[in-house]
């Protein structure tokens, strides 16, 4: 079954470098564009009390929502393919980094933040130089858990027209060809523990020294 | 050189206001500590000074500006700033966070490198061991001992201090308390200082302003709180003890004798304070002591009567 | 709307068959990882093995993970109930696992003092103390099974999702809205009322 699957890629390499391709593309698209909305979003929320709560909650209603529904729910009214595909997927990938986002800015402690005031760093001295640097590992396990959630999604994406390895899987389902459902299932797992480990190392890298657990 | 004149502030929440037109005049190189009760606005004051909190009326003039008329931001960088849980800055090095200060005012790295290894000196760590360490990796002791360095950096003629010592054991607490007044008398500082403990108040402070309820109710000196309560709420919240706290304030050597003292007289340090001399002579039932300086000679006698009347010399003279 | 009114039944079916599957699933998976679960909790190496192995269980794309099962269970529910359970696995072992460690080992010790025995311990001290972190669990495994069970329509195991798909192949968006707002409103549902519980037990043991 393998190597059928594997001679179906050496036979139709556009078909596949295309479909690949197109999955990346969701994945990190919906990704930056998530994060470009949920980690400002998020900074000012951990502000203001009412509006960290309130965006909390909504974040969790969101992170509840099952994928293949919201992916459904976009289809009626933007349509099929990549565009209504990438909205869907955008608005999946959020919950987490917001969740997180807010979650890293009002964990830094109090006192440091007080300190830092105190010793006359502006406010955005203290944003960019204190909140920011110690939230970071936080919010990039925020973006790794999205990561993984988009790319699992971008499968779903076959079933409004997004392309994708989805496409194999479905086809492969479809008529019963498990070499052509494995040529969707098996990269597209690789690339899913690709993601988790590439945020997972950047994770990593990106903690301050001194926050680093021993 | 710090002037508070009808300082007032009120919280949204609050029925009273927290600061009730308090007026203060600290004089330059003087640690002022503020003490009283919970809630009585000895912090809030405290914050008021570098504008953390501002004051809905009244005055703060800091060397001869008007604190209200600066930049906060500017303002606080020239004011030194140690809290009781530090803050220090966990994503960096015990050296970043002494620079930061010089850092917001633009110091070369070659002034700040040497600034940073003189205050750890200063606040006696080891340079070359601490500066890359990271604040997790230090005692409660040497955190609040980089707060004060760090607060330092930049030289500040003033120190505003939020009970700095008060997250610390007993031994560490006093064993800082000593160091940073040792530190105070080589530098030259006007210091603003909080706590809630009647006792580091009167060894920290020059003079010590009592609060409640938002009001100043006296400021003095240590021995005068001690020796004259303003009202009945000084006299309790000094302790019942306040005669041999003004014991504590007097030293050995000026009350002994130059005479021999008996065989079995207990051994009193010279350099110490007439209530631990009281509680040597008190704890063996003797009525004097032999007083012997660092090196173990004695130098002469400390008798009970002496202490007694020390007491009492001072008490007269204050009439 | 209207469609909804008038094929009502044809939704409240596909929710049926949605609930039966998910609660199935749902079982098996906290009976399997509470066995785990109390396992690992007083041997870290196979808490860290589990963890690994759930780990990545979890990494893999869902539908991939369904298509995958194919080759060795079919189509149906089975391959989607060994899904769900496969997904669980890390959020509920890690979940039991942490809520028993954290029992304060004083709570432990006087249980132990009194005579109890270690099944005893863990019966009426243990997992009863564990049960908010248990709780909030099994809420987040819910809501993944009720999403998994969407996608399991596909492959024909029944469910909200049949109505997705049905809608989407024929082009007929009110069945379509009826699927999917369903499974959100149950996916919501049962997360806000687990939520619920979890405050519940919470308050009740803080005391």
């Amino acid at each position: 079954m393998l190597a059928d699957a594997w001679r179906y890629i050496e036979t139709h390499p556009t078909q596949f470098v295309t479909a690949l391709g197109v999955h990346v593309a969701l994945s990190a698209c919906a990704l930056a564009i998530a994060a470009l909305i949920a980690i400002p979003l998020g900074i000012v929320a951990a502000r203001r009390a009412g509006f960290a709560l309130a965006a909390i909650n909504a974040a969790n209603i969101g992170r509840t929502l099952p994928s293949l529904a919201v992916l459904a729910l976009v289809m009626p009214i933007l349509g099929t393919g990549f565009a209504p595909s990438l909205v869907a997927l955008t608005l999946l990938a959020v919950p987490p980094i917001l969740t997180n986002t807010i979650a890293g800015i009002i964990g830094v402690e109090r006192d440091v933040v007080d300190a830092a005031h105190g010793m006359g760093m502006t406010a955005r001295d203290v944003l960019h130089r204190i909140e920011i640097p110690i939230a970071t590992p936080i919010v990039f396990a925020g973006l790794r858990t999205s990561a993984v959630q988009v790319v699992s999604g971008a499968v779903l994406a076959a079933f409004i027209g997004g392309g994708g390895l989805g496409d194999f899987i479905t086809a492969g389902i479809a008529m019963m060809a498990v070499p052509l459902l494995l040529v969707g299932a098996i990269p597209v797992t690789l690339l899913s523990l690709g993601a988790d480990y590439l945020f997972g190392t950047l994770e990593r890298r990106l903690t301050p020294q001194g926050l680093r657990a021993e | 050189m710090i002037t508070l004149t009808a300082l007032s502030k009120r919280f949204a929440n609050g029925a009273a206001p927290a600061v009730d037109a308090l007026s203060l005049d600290i004089g330059e190189g003087e640690i002022c500590v503020l003490i009283g009760p919970s809630g009585c606005g000895k912090t809030t004051t405290m914050r008021m000074i570098n504008r953390m909190v501002e004051p809905d009326s009244g005055t703060i003039v800091v060397g001869d500006r008007d604190v209200t008329r600066i930049d906060p931001v500017e303002l606080r960088r020239s004011i030194g700033y140690v809290i009781q849980q530090v803050g220090l800055f966990p994503h960096m090095t015990i050296a970043e966070n002494i620079a930061t200060v010089p850092r917001l005012l633009g110091w070369d790295n070659a002034q700040i490198g040497k600034r940073v290894d003189e205050l750890l000196e200063r606040v006696h760590m080891d340079p070359a061991r601490d500066r890359n360490r990271y604040p997790r990796e230090l005692s409660g002791g040497q955190k609040q001992r980089v707060g004060v360095a760090r607060a330092l950096a930049a030289d500040p003629p003033v120190m505003l201090m939020d009970e700095p010592f008060g997250a610390l054991d007993p031994i560490t607490r006093e064993s800082l308390q000593d160091e940073f007044l040792r530190i105070l008398h080589e530098l030259r500082k006007t210091i603003v200082f909080v706590t809630h403990d009647i006792d580091e108040a009167i060894r920290m402070g020059t003079r010590i302003a009592i609060m409640r309820a938002g009001k100043l109710v006296q400021y003095d000196t240590p021995e005068v709180i001690l020796a004259r309560p303003a009202d009945p709420f000084v006299e309790s919240f000094v302790g019942a003890d306040r005669a041999l706290k003004r014991l504590s304030l007097l030293a050995v050597d000026g009350h002994a004798n130059n005479e021999p003292p008996p065989a079995d007289a207990p051994r009193i340090a010279r350099s110490g304070n007439l209530r631990d001399a009281l509680s040597s002579l008190l704890s063996v039932e003797a009525s004097c002591g032999a007083v012997v300086d660092v090196n173990g000679a004695v130098t002469g006698t400390l008798t009970l009567d002496a202490i007694r009347g020390a007491f009492a010399v001072k008490a007269e003279a204050r009439r | 709307m209207q469609w909804f009114l008038r094929n009502w039944d044809q939704v409240a079916i596909a929710l049926w068959e949605h609930v039966a599957i998910s609660l199935t699933a749902l079982s098996i998976a906290f009976v399997l990882s509470l066995a785990i679960g109390i396992v690992a909790a007083r041997r870290p190496r196979i808490y860290a093995a589990t963890l690994g192995i759930a780990g990545f269980l979890y990494t893999i794309p869902t539908l991939a993970f369904l298509a995958l099962l194919i080759p060795i269970v079919g189509l149906g529910r089975t391959n989607a109930i060994i899904a769900m359970v496969a997904f669980s696995l890390l959020i509920l072992v890690r979940n039991i696992t942490t809520g028993i460690r954290t029992v304060p080992a004083e709570i432990v010790d006087s249980a132990r003092g009194m005579g109890m025995s270690a099944m005893q311990i863990l019966a009426k001290v243990e997992l009863p103390l564990a049960s908010p972190v248990i709780v909030a669990g099994l809420r987040v495994a819910a809501v993944t099974v009720i999403s998994v069970t969407v996608v399991a329509a596909y492959i024909n195991a029944g469910g909200l999702g049949t109505l997705i798909f049905n809608g989407i192949a024929s082009d007929h968006p009110p069945k379509i809205w009826a699927g999917a707002l369903t499974a959100c409103a149950l996916a919501v549902g049962v997360d806000l009322s687990l939520a619920a519980i979890e405050r519940r037990l919470r308050r009740s043991h803080a005391g």
